[in-house]
């Protein structure tokens, strides 16, 4: 079964299982899951901090774009979405 | 961008898995449990909740993420709903490990309430009455009534199958419970060959070609069945010719706390002869983990004897189970005998040959079989078997 295409103009949300935190002694943003760890340094867990069910595709990258001006970032945003998409850490409400 | 979601899997800094097994009390009497023979010895010095608290606190302290509850059957105490609610507060993530039996509409609605992550339930088989004869209790049904608590409270449905001689032919049976009671991942693990498992190994080691059936009728229900059930299937390492990365290391990763407060790299160090295990009660977990000599023991390289020593793939099995080197070779500094490099290697051939040939049929191996209960750990206790 081959997952849709992630919708850009969707609200995006943690999948129920995964929880996302900010770990001291990785100094990284980390996700949570059952019995595991995925480790989501520098700019994924900027763009995954983003993920509250409030936002889209859209909506993430020009939040960043805003964040971050005059940096070309919106390829590396929808390469990041799309895995965490694919790996099932994010969902589509 | 370039690193997403990197597994960290050697984390030098701490622990980032506490296993806390907070009782071996435990209605099931599961033939293959790797709690410890003489577990019984632990039901006068089980530690408090407040003992539990401040372990999870100094073990989050020290970078844990994960927090495993389990046992025995962790459900046989009342306090669980304390250490799930504090756990989770300290930044856990929690894994309640359990065979269900305990777990109420009340109870489970608490452990929600209280943040808890996972509920990862065993089964012994799909069929009742070859399920309860592996569990020796009548079970089955409340375990059914249980898969669909959690369902019913949004949890996923974590099914964990013991796979072994007895159960392995009914495979199929089983994926067809696990798929009507909308299992999302299943674990099939073969039966690893620790404490009572050990003990029974002759009778729980499935053949080559109960493994070969077994593996291809896993691999045709997942074509059929796609991404709906994650399946894992794992095969005894007996049938390798290469260890398993035990725990990743020893002291790497891992952390167990035995219900009497033994802090342990894993969870049947108990076993290994010369060391000393600290004891929550009196040690803080920063001194554990980092300083105590047990906890250093099998760490790094220096310890390992030939063939591991000079060996090009020591970084990526750490020479294997240093308490199955124990157990089958009488020294933990050995090659774990899985390894076909190892000169014991002939003792795992040799169970898997046996392993070979035809046995009676479950029922009949009933009164040969060593159940896991407290008069048989008790006997252990005064070495009376």
């Amino acid at each position: 079964m081959s997952l849709d295409a992630l919708a850009r103009d969707q609200l995006l949300s943690l999948e129920k299982q995964f929880r996302f935190q900010w770990e001291p002694a990785q100094e990284s943003f980390v996700l949570l899951y059952p019995e595991g760890l995925i480790k989501l340094p520098g700019s994924s867990g900027e763009i995954m901090k983003l993920i509250d069910g409030s936002k889209s595709v859209d909506m993430i990258i020009a939040h960043l774009e805003e964040q971050f001006p005059g940096i070309d970032l919106k390829n590396d945003v929808l390469d990041f979405l799309e895995h965490a998409y694919e790996k099932n850490w994010i969902r589509t409400n | 961008m370039k690193k997403i979601g990197s597994v960290q899997t050697n984390q030098p800094k701490g622990p980032l898995w506490v296993n806390a097994e907070i009782t071996y009390k435990c209605p099931l009497h599961c033939v293959f449990c790797y709690n410890p023979l003489d577990y019984a010895s632990t039901f006068k010095s089980e530690l408090s909740t407040e003992d539990w608290l401040k372990v999870f606190k100094q073990s989050r302290e020290l970078g844990a993420v994960q927090l495993g509850i389990s046992g025995g059957e962790p459900l046989m105490r009342d306090d669980v709903e304390i250490m799930v609610e504090e756990g989770t507060k300290m930044g856990y993530y929690v894994n309640l490990l359990t065979s269900g039996i305990g777990l109420t509409e009340k109870r489970i609605a608490a452990f929600k309430e209280g943040g808890l992550g996972q509920i990862q339930l065993s089964f012994q088989d799909s069929t009742k009455e070859l399920n309860d004869f592996l569990s020796s209790t009548k079970t089955f049904e409340l375990k059914s009534k249980v898969a669909k608590l959690i369902k019913e409270h949004d949890y996923p449905m974590v099914l964990n199958v013991v796979l072994h001689r007895l159960n392995i032919d009914h495979i199929g049976q089983i994926l067809e419970m696990a798929e009507a009671m909308g299992a999302d991942h299943v674990e099939l693990a073969n039966s690893q060959y620790y404490a009572w498992a050990l003990k029974n190994r002759a009778y729980l080691m499935p053949s080559a070609e109960q493994l070969r059936k077994a593996e291809e009728t896993t691999n045709r229900f997942r074509e059929k069945i796609g991404n709906k059930m994650k399946l894992y299937f794992i095969v005894p390492d007996y049938y390798s010719n290469r260890p398993k990365a035990c725990m990743n290391g020893w002291g790497s990763v891992f952390l167990n706390v035995a219900p009497d407060g033994l802090a342990l790299p894993c969870h049947e160090a108990r076993m290994l002869p010369g060391l000393t295990f600290p004891n929550v009660r009196d040690n803080d977990m920063g001194w554990i983990w980092n300083e105590s000599p047990a906890f250093n023991a099998y760490r790094g390289e220096s310890w390992m004897q030939e063939p591991c020593s000079s060996c090009d793939e020591r970084t990526k099995d750490f020479g294997g189970c240093r308490c199955q080197a124990f157990q089958l070779t009488g020294d933990a500094t050995n090659t774990d005998p899985v390894c076909d490099k190892s000169p014991h290697h002939n003792i795992i051939t040799e169970a898997v040959e046996l392993a070979q040939k035809p046995q009676a049929p479950a029922v009949d191996v009933k009164p040969i079989i060593f159940f896991r209960d407290d008069k048989n750990s008790k006997a252990l206790i005064a070495q009376e078997i």
